[in-house]
């Protein structure tokens, strides 16, 4: 079984890149200065992958993250998602791209503040004008479930703590069923075993079929991914593949001891 | 983004900040309660001239006498001794369009009774006079010509005055009638009592009134044959003009005017009165309405205010709003419609508020409460296109924001 259907209904085939990127720069003018914070990067990505990307940082992980998520336009370069050249795509056409293609965690969950859960993962589908209400909520209920947090649905996140609040902006980032899902140091707020937790959770849903660029500068978290994309100043220094580990048995090999 | 959508978002919104919402909101209020009741404030007592005039007979017309100006100095109404009663039978004898004409001049003294006295003033005038001011009688008789020529010392007094004078039969007024009272030293039989008009616009009590023949009180009460106004009615509304035409020709060849020379007298009929006064209150009521409007754009600023407090206070929000796909249009026209909806439930509650401050107002002024629709209609015109404007440029700013610049800001 080689093939899957996606969204817009074309047949694709399950080896092909659904995201390319072409000789990508990206350079920042501050006052005078010209910074390079990406320096020509080509790399794919495959449907079904789960990729780190890592490197110190300033490297550029985040801008290029930006530049997958087209929040961004590169300053020069191709970059292809599902067939389409975002680097040509206007303003509208980029926030459509954003609301039907992709899905964003961000490392500060970035909630709305006093709304509940499902509410907050049916933001996405209100732009959507092709979604009715009926099948808006459905979807979110259903995203909450694969996220674990179906009995949060009324909770506002100041009722939550930060590990199920990611859980829920992972739902929301689900919930549009994205061709990519992006999360930049998605874990960067939370303690190891949360972060194990949630690291579950990411190969739970890369295991059913959803594709992952995960930017993240610690190691032992790039470990639960199957693929590294290592930059260094805005260059890519290495591109090798994981021999993935189970975030689950990280997680039962967790000392009792560090549960304070 | 379709528009129910954008109703859920900036409602939601809305909802999530109620503190926010009420204090935007109160502007609003202030501004449209005052607009709302100056107006509707403003109409009733122009509704309420309207009513007392034409109660007072719109086919009335009043002459009376110039104010004479002798080489640039006014000699006063009083001193002018223009208007005579072969003034008022020239009028009553020749003139087609009118029907009524009755003389009209008072004296002013002390009333009494036994303890009880009040100051008043003696109208005099013909037996027409009561039609001619459309007042009734609520018990006795009118005087006759009889009593007009005899100078009877009798009086038809209005509810006030039994009121004031004789508080023991103000229940029932038909108890006066054949009674004396004293108008200056000198008894007058009450032969009547005049049903209850209330006060007319310019708060005057129009049942504080005694009449009595005209050459009663000429003779007895002033010593002189001199007329103060002459009162007429026109026989219809219609023929008004032409009335007041025929009455300036008689009265004119009656004092011998040349071409050359000035009215000696002035004619005037309600409908002028009408239209002066209305015109005065209109200016009055625009000035409030334009007093008010003052506080009604302070309540956009404060809109605008808020919103754009609230525009970067919510930065993030936008930049996550972005990035889930929130195009700048939809920014744009979430945070409009938040400012729109804001400043209409600011309007509605305006409108309430309005209504009942100019109910209580109309009330404790004796006046009609007139809701005015338009004033109402443009409120809230007036209210979402300030919501829209004020929002505008708020709005546009959240439209703009660069999505990762937004996430980013703390
Ligand atoms: N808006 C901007 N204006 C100017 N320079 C920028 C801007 N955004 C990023 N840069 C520069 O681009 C380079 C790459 O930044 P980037 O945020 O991508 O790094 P990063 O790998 O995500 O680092 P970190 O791990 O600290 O998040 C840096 O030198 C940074 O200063
Ligand atoms: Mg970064």
């Amino acid at each position: 079984m080689n093939e899957k259907t996606t969204n817009d209904g074309s047949v694709v085939n399950n080896n092909e890149a659904i995201i390319r990127i072409e000789d990508l720069k990206r350079d920042f003018i501050v006052g005078s200065e010209t910074v390079h914070a990406l320096r020509g990067v080509t790399f794919d990505i495959k449907r079904g992958e789960f990729v780190a990307i890592m490197g110190t940082s300033g490297s550029g992980k985040s801008t290029m993250l930006n530049i997958l998520g087209c929040l961004d336009k590169p300053t020069s370069g191709h970059y292809y998602i599902d067939g389409v050249d975002a680097a040509i795509c206007s303003k509208d056409q980029l926030a459509d791209i954003r609301n039907k293609k992709i899905g964003f965690v961000f490392q500060s969950y970035n909630l709305l503040p006093r709304t509940t859960s499902i509410e907050q993962v049916e933001l996405p589908l209100l732009y959507n004008s092709s979604i009715n209400a009926k099948e808006r909520r459905e979807r979110a209920e259903h995203a909450l479930e694969l996220v674990g947090m179906a009995n949060r649905a009324n909770h506002t996140p100041n009722q939550m703590s930060g590990g199920q609040q990611q859980r829920i902006a992972i739902a929301r980032a689900i919930v549009n069923d994205p061709v990519i899902l992006l999360a930049d140091e998605a874990t960067g707020n939370l303690d190891t075993r949360t972060s194990y937790e949630i690291m579950s959770l990411f190969q739970k849903l890369n295991e059913q079929g959803v594709t992952i660029g995960f930017v993240t500068h610690e190691p032992d978290i790039a470990l639960f991914t199957k693929r590294q994309v290592m930059l260094r100043d805005g260059k890519i220094m290495k591109d090798n593949l994981v021999e993935t580990q189970s975030a689950q048995a990280a997680l039962d090999a967790l000392p009792a001891s560090s549960d304070y | 983004m379709n528009i129910s959508n954008l109703l859920k978002v900036a409602w939601d919104a809305i909802l999530r900040n109620k503190t926010r919402t009420l204090l935007t909101i109160l502007g609003v209020v202030i501004g449209i309660a005052s607009v709302i009741a100056m107006v509707s404030i403003g109409q009733s007592s122009s509704q309420s001239i309207t009513e007392q005039v034409s109660s007072m007979g719109t086919n009335m017309i009043m002459v009376m006498r110039a104010n004479q100006r002798r080489g640039g100095v006014s000699m006063g109404s009083d001193n002018s001794q223009s208007l005579t009663i072969s003034d008022a039978e020239r009028i009553k004898n020749e003139a087609k369009f009118i029907s009524y004409v009755s003389p009209s001049v008072s004296a002013s003294g002390q009333i009494v009774n036994g303890n009880n006295n009040a100051l008043g003033s003696l109208q005099g005038g013909s037996v027409d006079l009561l039609k001619i001011r459309k007042f009734e009688l609520a018990a006795g008789t009118n005087f006759t010509d009889d009593d007009v020529n005899k100078y009877s010392k009798v009086c038809v007094i209005g509810q006030t005055v039994v009121k004031n004078i004789f508080p023991e039969d103000s229940a029932n007024v038909i108890n006066v009638v054949g009674k004396d009272i004293k108008f200056k030293g000198i008894p007058l039989k009450i032969i009547g009592v005049l049903e209850s008009k209330g006060s007319n616009s310019m708060g005057q009590d129009q049942d504080d009134i005694m009449i009595a023949p005209y050459t009663t009180v000429q003779k007895r009460f002033l010593g002189n044959d001199y007329l103060q106004m002459i009162y007429c009615s026109a026989s219809s509304e219609e023929v008004a003009d032409q009335a007041v035409a025929e009455v300036a020709l008689l009265l004119r060849e009656n004092h011998k005017l040349l071409d050359y020379q000035d009215d000696d007298f002035e004619v005037r009929t309600q409908a002028e009165m009408l239209s002066m006064m209305n015109s005065m209150t209109g200016t009055l009521t625009t000035l409030l309405a334009a007093i008010a409007s003052i506080s009604l754009i302070v309540g956009g600023i404060g809109i605008m205010n808020i919103m754009y407090v609230t525009v970067t206070e919510r930065t993030k929000e936008i930049g996550l709003r972005m990035a889930i796909g929130a195009r700048g249009k939809d920014i744009l026209m979430q945070f409009l419609i938040e400012s729109a909806i804001l400043s209409l439930i600011g309007g509605i509650i305006g409108i309430i508020l309005g209504l009942i401050l100019s109910y209580v107002g109309t009330s404790l002024m004796n006046m009609p409460f007139v809701v005015s629709y338009t004033a109402i209609a443009v409120s809230f015109v007036v209210c979402a296109a300030t919501g829209v404007f004020f929002g505008w440029y708020p709005a546009k700013k959240a439209a703009n924001m660069d999505p990762i610049t937004a996430l980013r800001y703390e």
